[in-house]
C-alpha cells in the first residue's frame, strides 16, 4: 500500500542528493535547526533538549496518550507487518526482540509490544510519565517485564544501548533539534536494525487538523502542545534520516474516520505520518 | 456523598485510568454498582488464586461454542481458559444413545451456523448422531387467505437449515474442546459473585505484593468455595444471566403472554420439510428430525398449555393433528388472484421457484417424548460489555422462537466475541479493556435487535384477528412467495448469511 509513497520518497531523496541547492521555501529554513550543514555534534549538550521541551513532553504525554492510544494499535500492528519481521498470525510476533520505545510516555505503546512478546525499555524525558508508566504496566505480569527509564536518547547512547528496533511515536516534533535526534536514534540501533518514526507533517492541512481542530476546536490536545514550525515533511525526515545511516524503506500516512471514530493507515501523508528505516549495516 | 456521586460517573463504561492512583479515599468501589459481594470480602478456600485469561460463565451450547472458537484460531489457542458451570455432564461427558428417542429440546441451526461450527472443527462430532436437514418450509396461518413456500433451490442451497437436538449440540461441543489441545479447567460449580475492582485496597499494604498484580483482573467467587482470577468475564449463562446481574446491567423486555408447549412426535412417513402455521392463539411449527420423528413447538396462551399438557396422549395427538389441517380455518388455495399472475412482473426474467403449491402437513401418528411448557418472553440487555465483562447467548437477549433464530443469534456472539479477541491479541491489546469489547458490541447490537424487532412485529402481526390486518398479512404471505428477489432476501437473512435485513 505504501509503494506509491516509497517511489516518492525514492525519487525526492535521490533529488535531493543530487542537487545541494536548496529550493527558496527550503533555504527559509536553511538556518533552521533542520536542514544546515553544521554536522550535529556528539558533545551537544542534551539539556537544552531535554528542559526545553520538558514541559512540551509533559503535555504531549499526557494528552498524546488521548489521540495516540487510538492509533497504536494500528502502530503496532503495521510495525508487524513490515517486511523483515515475523509472523503475523502468532500471538507474540516479538518474542527475542528488544524494543526501545523513545518518548514512551504512560507506555501506551510499550505495553502492546510487551504483550506480543518484546522486550521493551520505554524511556521518556519526565519523571511523572515513567512513574505511571510503571505503576500501570505492573498490573499486568506480562508488562511487568518492561524496563521503563526516566532518560533520554541521548544518554541511552552514551551507555552504549542497542536494540533491535528503535520506535519513536510523536516525539521528533518537540526535539530542539531533529537532525541529532534521529542521530542519536540511529546509533541506538544495530545494523539492519528497525527504526520507526511518526510525526506530523508541515502542511496547510496539518495546520487546519493538528493545530487549530484538535488543539482550539475539539481540545483533544492542550493548547500549545505542538507548534507548526517543529513539523517535519516527510522529505525533511528521509533527509536527515539518510544523514543519520538510515535507509527509508516504507513511509504510510494516517486517517482518522470521524464517522466512525477510527484511525487507519493510508497513502495520505498530510497529516500524520509514519516512516519505517533500517540501518545502514556498516 | 460527594466521592460516591463521583465514582458513580462511568465514562461510556471506561473506568478513567487516574482514579485507580488516588488514596485511600478511593479504595473499595463503594460507590459503584460493579461491586457485588455488598464491600466485605468473601474467603477464598486454597492458597493460591489461579488466574485466567477468560472465564466462561456458563457451559451450554453458547459458552462451549465460544471455548471451541477460541481453541481453533492460533492466535487465541494459548489462552488459559475457565469454564464455570455446575452440570456435571460436562466433567462426565454426556452419553448419546443412537436408539434412544428424541429429546423435545432442538434447535434449528442456520446454514451460517453449520459452516461455522465446521470451521471450529465441531460439526464432525455431530455427524453420527440424529441430525436433519430441511431443504422446504411452508408458512401460513388460519385465514386461509395466503402461504408462503421456501425452498433452498431458490437461493442456489442444499437446504435450509438443519435440526438438531440440544443434547447432540452439547456433546459434540464438549468433544470438541476436549480433543482440543487447549487450556482449560471445568469448574463444577456456580458463580456466586464477582468484584470487577479488586485489589485497590491491598495496593495500600505492604508485603501483598501479589495482590498488587492483580489489581487489573475481574475476581470471581464459585459456590464451592474457590476463587479465580480472570482478565475476561463472559456471561454465557442463559436468560437469567447472573453474570449479567452481578454486573449491574440492565435490561430491557416483556413477557408475551404465551407459553411454548413443546414434544417429538412421529409420522408414519420421513418428513423433509419445516412447518408453521400460525393460529390465532399462537403459531404451531412443525420441524423434521430424522428418523421419522418430528419435533412440535406450538405456542399458545398458558391456560391453553397447561390444558395441552396434562390431556392424554391421544387427544393430543389430535389436537395437534386438528391445529395443522383443517383447524381454526380453511386451507389456502393455491392460486388466489390467478396464479399470481400480477406479481410475475416483479420477478421478471427470474423464474419463480414453481413450489408445486401448498400441501397439507404429514400426519402426526403418535406422541414420541414428554411434553415441556415455557414461559417466552423477550429480554434484551441495554448494553453487553462493560470493563472485563462481555455477554453473549441468552444472556444478552431471549426472543420468540416463531423463527428458530435464538440460539444461531447466541452462535454469532460468540463467534464474533472470539474474532475479536483473536484481533486484539494481534495487536497486543488487553483484552478485558472496555473499548475492546465495545467493537464486539457495536458488531453484535444491531443485528441482534435488527433481528427482535422483526420477531416481535410477526408475533404481534400475528395476534391480532382483524380483516384488513388478516388481508395484509395474506398480501404478505403473497408477496414473499411470488416476489423472488423478496423471497431470496428473506431465505438469505433467516439463514443468518445476511447480517441485517435491508442494507446488505
Amino acid at each position: 500500500m505504501a509503494s506509491k509513497l516509497l517511489h516518492r520518497v525514492r525519487a525526492v531523496s535521490a533529488r535531493l542528493k543530487y542537487s545541494r541547492t536548496l529550493s527558496p521555501t527550503l533555504a527559509a529554513f536553511a538556518s533552521s535547526r533542520l536542514l544546515s550543514d553544521v554536522a550535529p555534534s556528539a558533545s551537544t549538550s542534551p539539556a537544552p533538549q531535554s528542559s526545553g521541551s520538558s514541559d512540551k513532553f509533559e503535555h504531549n504525554a499526557k494528552s498524546s496518550s488521548v489521540r495516540s492510544s487510538l492509533k497504536d494499535p494500528e502502530l503496532a500492528k503495521f510495525s508487524a507487518i513490515a517486511d523483515t519481521w515475523k509472523d503475523p498470525s502468532s500471538a507474540r510476533p516479538f518474542e527475542g526482540m528488544k524494543i526501545v520505545d523513545v518518548g514512551c510516555g504512560g507506555g501506551i505503546l510499550s505495553e502492546p509490544l510487551a504483550r506480543m512478546g518484546a522486550s521493551v525499555t520505554g524511556v521518556d524525558a519526565v519523571d511523572k510519565n515513567i512513574k505511571i508508566a510503571r505503576i500501570h504496566a505492573d498490573l499486568d505480569p506480562v508488562t511487568s517485564t518492561i524496563e521503563y527509564c526516566c532518560t533520554t536518547a541521548e544518554k541511552l547512547v552514551e551507555e552504549q544501548r542497542k536494540f533491535d528496533a528503535v520506535i519513536s511515536l510523536e516525539v521528533i516534533e518537540h526535539v530542539a533539534d531533529p537532525a541529532e535526534f534521529c542521530q542519536s536514534l540511529s546509533a541506538l540501533t544495530i545494523p539492519e536494525g528497525a527504526l520507526v518514526i511518526s510525526t506530523i507533517n508541515r502542511s496547510m492541512r496539518a495546520y487546519a487538523t493538528a493545530i487549530v481542530a484538535a488543539e482550539y476546536l475539539l481540545h483533544w490536545l492542550p493548547k500549545g502542545t505542538h507548534q507548526w514550525l517543529s513539523f517535519l515533511t516527510p522529505e525533511e525526515l528521509v533527509l536527515i534520516l539518510q544523514r543519520s545511516s538510515i535507509c527509508v524503506k516504507e513511509m504510510a500516512g494516517f486517517v482518522y474516520n470521524p464517522l466512525t471514530g477510527r484511525w487507519s493507515l493510508s497513502d495520505d501523508v498530510s497529516v500524520n505520518f509514519i516512516a519505517f528505516g533500517t540501518k545502514n549495516s556498516q | 456523598m460527594f466521592i460516591r456521586k463521583s465514582f458513580a460517573v462511568n465514562l461510556g463504561g471506561i473506568r478513567v485510568r487516574s482514579r485507580c492512583l488516588c488514596g485511600a479515599a478511593a479504595a473499595g468501589p463503594s460507590g459503584s454498582i460493579r461491586q457485588s459481594n455488598h464491600g466485605q470480602e468473601q474467603q477464598c478456600s486454597g492458597t493460591s488464586i489461579a488466574q485466567y485469561d477468560i472465564a466462561i460463565v456458563g457451559g451450554g451450547m453458547v459458552g462451549m461454542s465460544l471455548a471451541c472458537s477460541l481453541a481453533s484460531m492460533p492466535l487465541t489457542k494459548h489462552l488459559n481458559v475457565a469454564i464455570i458451570d455446575s452440570n456435571p455432564a460436562l466433567v462426565n461427558g454426556i452419553r448419546i444413545n443412537k436408539q434412544d428417542p428424541p429429546d423435545p429440546r432442538v434447535s434449528t441451526i442456520t446454514p451460517a451456523t453449520t459452516s461455522m461450527f465446521r470451521d471450529i472443527g465441531a460439526w464432525q462430532y455431530l455427524q453420527p448422531y440424529r441430525h436433519a436437514y430441511f431443504d422446504q418450509m411452508q408458512v401460513w396461518d388460519y385465514t386461509g387467505l395466503g402461504y408462503t413456500r421456501y425452498h433452498a433451490r431458490d437461493v442456489d442451497k442444499d437446504s435450509l437449515g438443519c435440526v438438531v437436538e440440544n443434547k447432540v449440540l452439547q456433546s459434540s461441543l464438549l468433544l470438541c474442546i476436549q480433543n482440543a489441545d487447549f487450556q482449560k479447567r471445568i469448574f463444577p460449580s456456580r458463580l456466586v459473585s464477582m468484584s470487577l475492582n479488586p485489589g485497590l485496597k491491598s495496593k495500600q499494604m505492604d508485603g501483598i505484593s501479589s495482590e498488587i498484580s492483580r489489581a487489573d483482573l475481574a475476581k470471581l467467587h464459585l459456590s464451592d468455595g474457590t476463587c479465580l482470577y480472570a482478565k475476561l468475564v463472559v456471561g454465557a449463562d442463559g436468560s437469567k444471566s447472573q453474570v449479567r446481574e452481578l454486573a449491574g446491567f440492565k435490561t430491557t423486555g416483556w413477557n408475551y403472554s404465551q407459553n411454548a408447549v413443546i414434544c417429538t412426535v412421529e409420522h408414519a412417513s420421513e418428513n423433509q420439510c419445516a412447518w408453521q402455521r400460525f393460529l390465532p392463539a399462537g403459531p404451531i411449527a412443525l420441524l423434521p428430525m430424522g428418523d421419522n420423528f418430528s419435533n412440535i413447538v406450538w405456542t399458545m396462551n398458558p391456560k391453553e398449555a397447561l390444558d395441552r399438557k396434562s390431556m392424554t396422549e391421544i387427544d393430543f395427538v389430535k389436537t395437534v393433528n386438528h391445529a395443522l389441517d383443517h383447524g381454526f380455518g380453511p386451507h389456502p388455495t393455491s392460486s388466489l388472484l390467478g396464479k399470481g399472475n400480477i406479481f410475475s412482473w416483479f420477478g421478471a426474467g427470474v423464474p419463480t421457484s414453481g413450489n408445486g403449491g401448498f400441501e397439507i402437513p404429514p400426519k402426526v401418528v403418535k406422541l414420541a417424548s414428554e411434553r415441556m411448557v415455557f414461559p417466552l418472553s423477550l429480554r434484551h440487555a441495554n448494553d453487553y460489555v462493560s470493563k472485563h465483562v462481555a455477554l453473549i447467548g441468552d444472556a444478552a437477549h431471549t426472543v420468540h422462537p416463531l423463527a428458530g433464530q435464538g440460539v444461531n443469534l447466541g452462535f454469532g456472539d460468540a463467534f464474533a466475541l472470539s474474532r475479536v479477541i483473536g484481533e486484539a491479541i494481534a495487536v497486543g491489546m488487553d483484552i478485558g479493556e472496555a473499548s475492546l469489547l465495545k467493537k464486539y458490541e457495536a458488531e453484535r447490537k444491531p443485528a441482534n435487535i435488527a433481528m427482535m424487532a422483526i420477531l416481535d412485529g410477526f408475533q404481534k402481526a400475528y395476534s391480532v384477528d382483524f380483516g384488513p390486518l388478516n388481508i395484509l398479512r395474506a398480501a404478505g404471505f403473497h408477496a414473499a412467495n411470488y416476489i423472488s428477489p423478496l423471497k431470496r432476501s428473506i431465505i438469505s437473512y433467516a439463514s443468518g448469511e445476511q447480517r441485517l435485513p435491508l442494507f446488505t
